[in-house]
């Protein structure tokens, strides 16, 4: 009888969430390492199963992270960052605007309306509402009006429809700028809902980490050291492992970190998401 | 943008220009032109550049440094590795020495042939992937000049025309061309079902039988059209003759279903269409037999080259085609007489009109006909290296379809 699996959630944001897991499933069992996984709907329920030891591996969104970690650190327990992928390290957004909009700098929001991403999105409303915070002394509700384009809340900003939305309100003139990471700023331009040349970027948030592959407390870190070893050697250069990587948007695994993720602890504090312990905070937020 | 060649490492500068209307571009052919762990600077004027190129980079796999306001990217080796292992398909051009591969692979899938095709690229199940069974050096040029030959029946034919002949000479135009749509219908979907078969590496046969395809439409459609320029709908269709072409449609290989057609089915096919293109009781049949015949005849020209091909390649194949003819006419031996319909519809549309002296001159005519096809016959077997006793013997087993 082949071993029990070692359980990995991850968080069914698209269809082929199936596919990568699949994928992964197999090419591991090839290599003697049993895992199976299980989708969850929201990062949430992901994080609490965690500590339920239901799974011993769960993907995380940055958010889901500092969730994590909180929830370890309060019950003297400890989560890991195993893996990240290579691009999930240094990342930044943006703030756009139309390119004849007369907005200069961050003063000149003072009073407009800013179009942010989903409610729990990192990279389009956290760290963006923490980047107006900080370097340009801005308030939402006080200094500025700002506009949540909410699509699929839980998926922690992972479905970029709320970015999209925010970019085409602010091509409408309903908002005066809208926040995306870097990477859909070109995704939007490709896709031809931001027309050629007409945006310009206003301001670009600080370095932040995203996903990270999180070990849950207890487990044993001989078997989490072998899976981390294991997807660390896939080659991009192996025809066989490329059409996987691809597909969960990487060209190399990277040993996993936390020193990425400092802006977002900061935001998820300050802007009200979660309390020191990863208790939830934030009204409003449906999942 | 402003390139430094020369000094080291390479610099560009994409001066405005954002990511967002595709400043990546301008990155990817600097980097093209070093090799992996090349460096090359990169300096902007635009707001907000820096971002971007890094997110670029990231995505693209290669490392960013900065030295002050310049990037300094180092080429990283994902694209490289994304061609490492690709497979050669051979060449564009089939004259080309190594162009036409004896054996085309399932993973080169649709690929143009001659592309570099990626390693780990999914497998086609394609039946027909090798050359020696659909493949002869002259369907480019067969299917080019099909292209040039190409007609519109709305303006090569004349449909004004009014029909003078009497009621009984249209109503064996009208028996003859449902026969001919039976069997233009068996000239169509025999190479359709190998047509899906045929490896795309095999381009120049896949475009021949494409044409071809569409004259056999064409041709369904016109005689169509001429029946019912008559007012009338199709007349009949008997079990023998459609016992006959169903042989065509069950036979699974490529080369013997081309020899079954060319010898026997199109073939005779030809020698058919310029009967009716002389005789037809009228311009608008003529023109459209005439013009049908054309098509026809090469039709046979390339089913007649694939097999001069093949047996050069295979000639014990010549015994296999004898043996398919002989299964052909024997499986067919119980199916009723010489198709009734036709052969005293051909004798009327050969003597234009009831009297004796009209009928008689319709037989002589259908006689001869029937001499052509089987001269036809025996000539293409020949062509195919048969010798003359044989190739008399095997053009008598014609079926009772004609064809």
């Amino acid at each position: 009888m082949s071993p029990s699996p070692f359980m990995l959630g991850a968080v069914a944001y698209a269809p082929k969430v199936v596919t990568i897991w699949e994928g992964f499933k197999a090419w591991l069992g090839e290599r003697g390492f049993a895992m199976d996984y299980i989708l969850y709907s929201n990062y949430e329920v992901q994080v609490q199963a965690q500590f339920k030891g239901d799974i011993a591996f769960a993907w995380n969104s940055p958010l889901a992270w500092v969730r994590a970690d909180r929830m370890a650190r309060v019950r003297g327990e400890k989560v890991r960052s195993l893996v990240m992928r290579d691009t999930d390290q240094d990342l930044q957004s943006v703030l756009v605007v139309k390119a004849d909009s007369p907005l200069k700098g961050l003063a000149d929001l003072r009073g407009k309306a800013v179009g942010f991403g989903a409610i729990d999105s990192p990279q389009a409303t956290l760290i963006p509402l923490d980047h107006l915070q900080h370097q340009g002394d801005l308030v939402a509700g006080r200094d500025y009006d700002a506009r949540r384009f909410d699509v699929l809340g839980g998926k922690h900003g992972d479905h970029i429809g709320g970015e999209r939305d925010a970019a085409l309100a602010m091509l409408r003139g309903e908002v005066a700028a809208s926040w995306m990471i870097a990477g859909n700023y070109q995704a939007f331009a490709q896709e031809g809902t931001l027309p050629a040349g007409g945006t310009r970027v206003l301001a670009t948030t600080g370095l932040f980490d995203h996903c990270t592959l999180t070990v849950s407390p207890g487990v044993d870190a001989v078997v989490a050291d072998r899976l981390g070893e294991l997807l660390l050697s896939m080659d991009w250069n192996d025809a066989q492992v490329r059409p996987l990587l691809e597909l969960e948007g990487l060209r190399e695994w990277r040993v996993g970190r936390t020193s990425g993720w400092a802006l977002l602890e900061r935001a998820a504090t300050e802007q009200g998401f979660y309390d020191a312990n990863g208790g939830l905070l934030a009204s409003g937020y449906r999942y | 943008m402003t390139q430094t060649v020369g000094c080291s490492p390479a610099a560009i500068d994409i001066e405005q220009l954002g990511f967002d209307a595709g400043a990546h571009l301008l990155v990817k052919h600097a980097l093209a032109g070093l090799a992996v762990g090349g460096q090359l600077r990169v300096i902007g004027q635009g707001q907000g550049w820096q971002a971007q190129l890094a997110h670029w980079c990231r995505a693209q796999g290669h490392a960013l440094a900065w030295e002050g306001e310049t990037a300094l990217v180092t080429r990283g080796s994902a694209q490289a590795g994304r061609w490492r292992g690709a497979a050669a398909t051979g060449h564009a051009d089939p004259k080309a020495h190594g162009a036409v591969h004896d054996q085309a692979e399932p993973g080169w899938g649709l690929a143009a042939r001659g592309a570099q095709v990626e390693a780990g690229s999914p497998s086609f199940a394609f039946r027909l992937d090798r050359k020696e069974e659909v493949w002869c050096d002259n369907a480019a040029d067969l299917y080019a000049q099909a292209v040039a030959a190409q007609w519109n029946p709305d303006t090569a034919l004349d449909w004004a025309v009014v029909f003078t002949h009497p009621p009984e000479i249209e109503e064996a135009v009208r028996q003859v061309m449902t026969y001919m749509v039976e069997n233009e219908n068996a000239a169509l979907l025999v190479p359709a079902r190998f047509l899906g078969q045929i490896h795309p590496h095999y381009r120049e046969m896949q475009a021949a039988l494409a044409i071809q395809l569409a004259d056999e439409a064409r041709h369904i459609d016109v005689f169509t059209r001429r029946i019912r320029k008559g007012e009338n709908e199709p007349a009949l269709s008997t079990a023998g003759g459609q016992a006959s072409l169903k042989t065509l449609l069950d036979e699974p290989d490529f080369s013997m279903a081309s020899f079954l057609l060319a010898v026997q089915g199109e073939g005779s096919f030809v020698h058919l269409l310029q009967f009716l293109a002389e005789y037809g009781p009228d311009v608008l049949t003529r023109q459209m037999c005439r013009l049908a015949a054309r098509d026809e005849a090469r039709h046979v020209a390339l089913g007649m080259s694939h097999l001069l091909y093949r047996l050069q390649q295979e000639p014990a194949l010549r015994d296999r085609l004898v043996r398919a003819m002989e299964q052909r006419h024997e499986g067919l031996s119980g199916t009723a007489g010489l198709n009734e319909e036709v052969f005293d519809a051909l004798i009327l549309i050969g003597a234009g009109g009831l009297s004796p002296q009209q009928i008689t001159q319709g037989f002589v005519r259908v006689q001869a006909l029937v001499q052509d096809m089987a001269g036809g016959r025996m000539a293409r077997l020949v062509r195919l290296g048969f010798d003359r006793t044989e190739a008399e013997r095997l053009a008598q087993l014609h079926t009772r379809n004609f064809m």
